[in-house]
């Protein structure tokens, strides 16, 4: 990753929308991180697991691909990687296709599996070290220290890993998939079944990394944490990609606003001096519902209020919901099944 | 070539040996001594020579094909099957090895042990029987493509295998029958010649024959048929550890 790259990471606070884009100008002649177009799968049972996927993932963002359970997420994965077959379409690493030029890329790749699969009866240095060999990279005691280090696992560095607890067998995993240094991580469910800290860990650890110009994408079924990392997200449902879209677009596009006013004497219907507002009442008549604009912005609350006053009511509580990813998730997903 | 990879692969297979050394080098060489003092020493006093030889040198060769063969095959495929078992294989599918690359880590791991493993048995028979190798270099040549061919042959038992009865099932119902009858213990010479016709069609005989001549320079078979059995099985190990990789057949979906 070069200098530019950083320089645009630390340029200043993400602007909304589509933020992941900062990390990679618009005009840039250099190819995306990941690019797949094309992509279908269906295994031997005859499963089809990816239905024409294309997806473009920016240098340096951090891109969730958000999806229920079987939605295709780790096979989506796993044909970048190396490990599925690429059978119908095509997928750049780097601008290098995964095919042809499979060194150069997987090379360029990590990946930190779902499963805790580990070799039990080796040390955690061994099989770290283990890892950046077999990646092609001559031995480098200090960054492998560093990395455990970074981890909190360099004391653990001489336990067998089948004495370790299943939160630090996940962050030795970690330490594989960065032994050999990669441009592009990927991190499949990465705190699937992680204690609070170490997901905290996780964060900071994947936000170090983009600040070192890794481009990191990360599959979740938490929205929680594609709501607090990613800058863009993708949501893959049935084996297709239902939408992509910064996170903050994707909020403002999609994520609902709702102001209720409980009021203080229950009422039929809305005054008509209140019809220019998009007012709702619920059913038990004691609050009225405001939906904000999608965007936020051009909502007159302020109007909403003085008319309110001056039609003499009274309200003893008000609050507003904003939807989260969670719930744009949820529409998103029922919607297409 | 990504030369670190194949180290990598190859000393953390070897590093196995060493955690499992006992189960790796001390138990067939227990298991090898039992032989030479109930075979060799009990009964094999009780044989005529065989080709002039006695009995208990006779069967060295042999016994060192035995164990040489069935830890070859059980080692590498044990060391593939696990990581597919394991689910750790999916770095090493993920990584910038060629298939080459990781055959030469896996199966030169499995095959540098079985060497060591035959050597250390040789040895070891030198308490038991008078040893005299006639031909060490074709000695050693025969050691280490027999070793190599196996491993190769236990690799691909391990990337068949998706259960442990699989991966069990052909060193113990196909290699070991094999192994006792391809002439470890007599020579095929002693058979009636129906029976030595149809030993003829066991392909283990070929290694054992081969083994023995650079020990004795006697064989049932002669040396140059030996050697090229073994490279015809060589080839057709490699030929099918090609084909696996190329289909992905039982590691990539």
């Amino acid at each position: 990753m070069d200098r530019n790259h950083l320089a645009a990471f630390q340029a200043g606070p993400p602007q909304t929308g589509e933020s992941g884009a900062r990390a990679q100008a618009p005009g840039s002649t250099e190819p995306p991180a990941v690019s797949i177009q094309g992509v279908s799968k269906t295994y031997d049972t005859g499963f089809q697991a990816l239905r024409s996927i294309n997806l473009t993932i920016h240098r340096g963002e951090i891109f969730a691909l958000l999806g229920p359970n079987g939605a295709g997420k780790t096979t989506l994965i796993s044909i970048v990687c190396g490990i599925a077959m690429l059978a119908e379409g095509q997928v750049l690493v780097n601008g290098h296709d995964i095919r042809r030029d499979w060194r150069k890329t997987r090379a360029q790749v990590g990946l930190v599996p779902q499963e805790l699969s580990t070799d039990s009866f080796e040390t955690v240095w061994r099989t770290v070290s283990f890892s950046r060999g077999l990646f092609g990279k001559p031995a480098n005691p200090a960054h492998i220290e560093k990395v455990l280090r970074d981890l909190s696992l360099w004391d653990k560095r001489n336990h067998q890993i089948q004495t370790l607890s299943g939160g630090m067998k996940r962050r030795v995993l970690i330490a594989k998939a960065l032994a050999h240094e990669p441009e592009v991580l990927f991190l499949d469910e990465p705190t699937a079944g992680v204690d609070v800290e170490l997901r905290r860990d996780m964060w900071t650890l994947v936000r170090s990394l983009r600040e070192k110009g890794v481009t990191v994408i990360l599959t979740t079924h938490y929205i929680e944490e594609a709501e607090e990392m990613a800058d863009r997200i993708g949501v893959i449902n049935g084996g297709e990609i239902v939408l992509v879209e910064g996170k903050e677009a994707l909020m403002r596009k999609l994520g609902r606003k709702q102001l209720t006013l409980h009021l203080h004497t229950p009422m039929d219907r809305v005054p008509e001096t209140l019809a220019r507002h998009a007012l709702e009442l619920s059913e038990d008549g004691e609050a009225l519902v405001y939906t904000l604009a999608q965007d936020g912005e051009t909502a007159d609350v302020t109007a909403l209020l003085q008319d309110l006053a001056d039609a003499g009511i009274r309200f003893r509580d008000l609050h507003t919901q904003q939807s989260t990813l969670e719930d744009i998730f949820v529409d998103l997903v029922r919607d297409r099944t | 070539m990504n030369i670190h990879a194949v180290r990598a692969i190859y000393s953390f297979e070897m590093a196995r040996t060493w955690r499992t050394l006992f189960q790796s080098i001390v138990s067939p060489v227990v298991t090898t001594s039992l032989y030479f003092i109930v075979f060799g020493g009990a009964i094999g006093s009780q044989i005529n020579e065989i080709d002039g030889i006695t009995y208990g040198a006779y069967i060295v060769p042999g016994l060192i094909m035995l164990m040489v063969l069935t830890q070859s095959t059980s080692n590498a495929s044990f060391g593939i099957y696990f990581p597919k078992f394991s689910g750790t294989i999916y770095e090493v599918l993920s990584a910038p090895v060629s298939h080459y690359e990781v055959v030469m880590g896996y199966v030169g791991a499995a095959a540098t042990k079985s060497v060591m493993l035959g050597l250390i048995i040789l040895a070891t028979a030198g308490f038991f029987a008078p040893l005299e190798v006639a031909h060490p270099v074709w000695m050693l040549l025969f050691l280490v493509l027999t070793a190599f061919t196996f491993s190769l042959i236990g690799f691909i038992i391990g990337l068949w295998a998706d259960t442990f009865e699989k991966l069990q099932f052909v060193p113990l119902l196909i290699i070991t029958p094999l192994v006792f009858l391809g002439g470890t213990f007599y020579s095929i010479d002693m058979l009636p010649p129906t029976w030595q016709t149809v030993s003829l069609l066991n392909p283990v005989l070929y290694l054992v024959s081969g083994f023995r001549w650079s020990f004795y320079g006697v064989g049932d078979v002669s040396v140059a048929v030996s050697l090229m059995m073994i490279l015809v099985f060589l080839v057709i190990a490699m030929a099918t550890v090609a084909w696996i990789f190329r289909t992905g057949y039982r590691l990539r979906a």
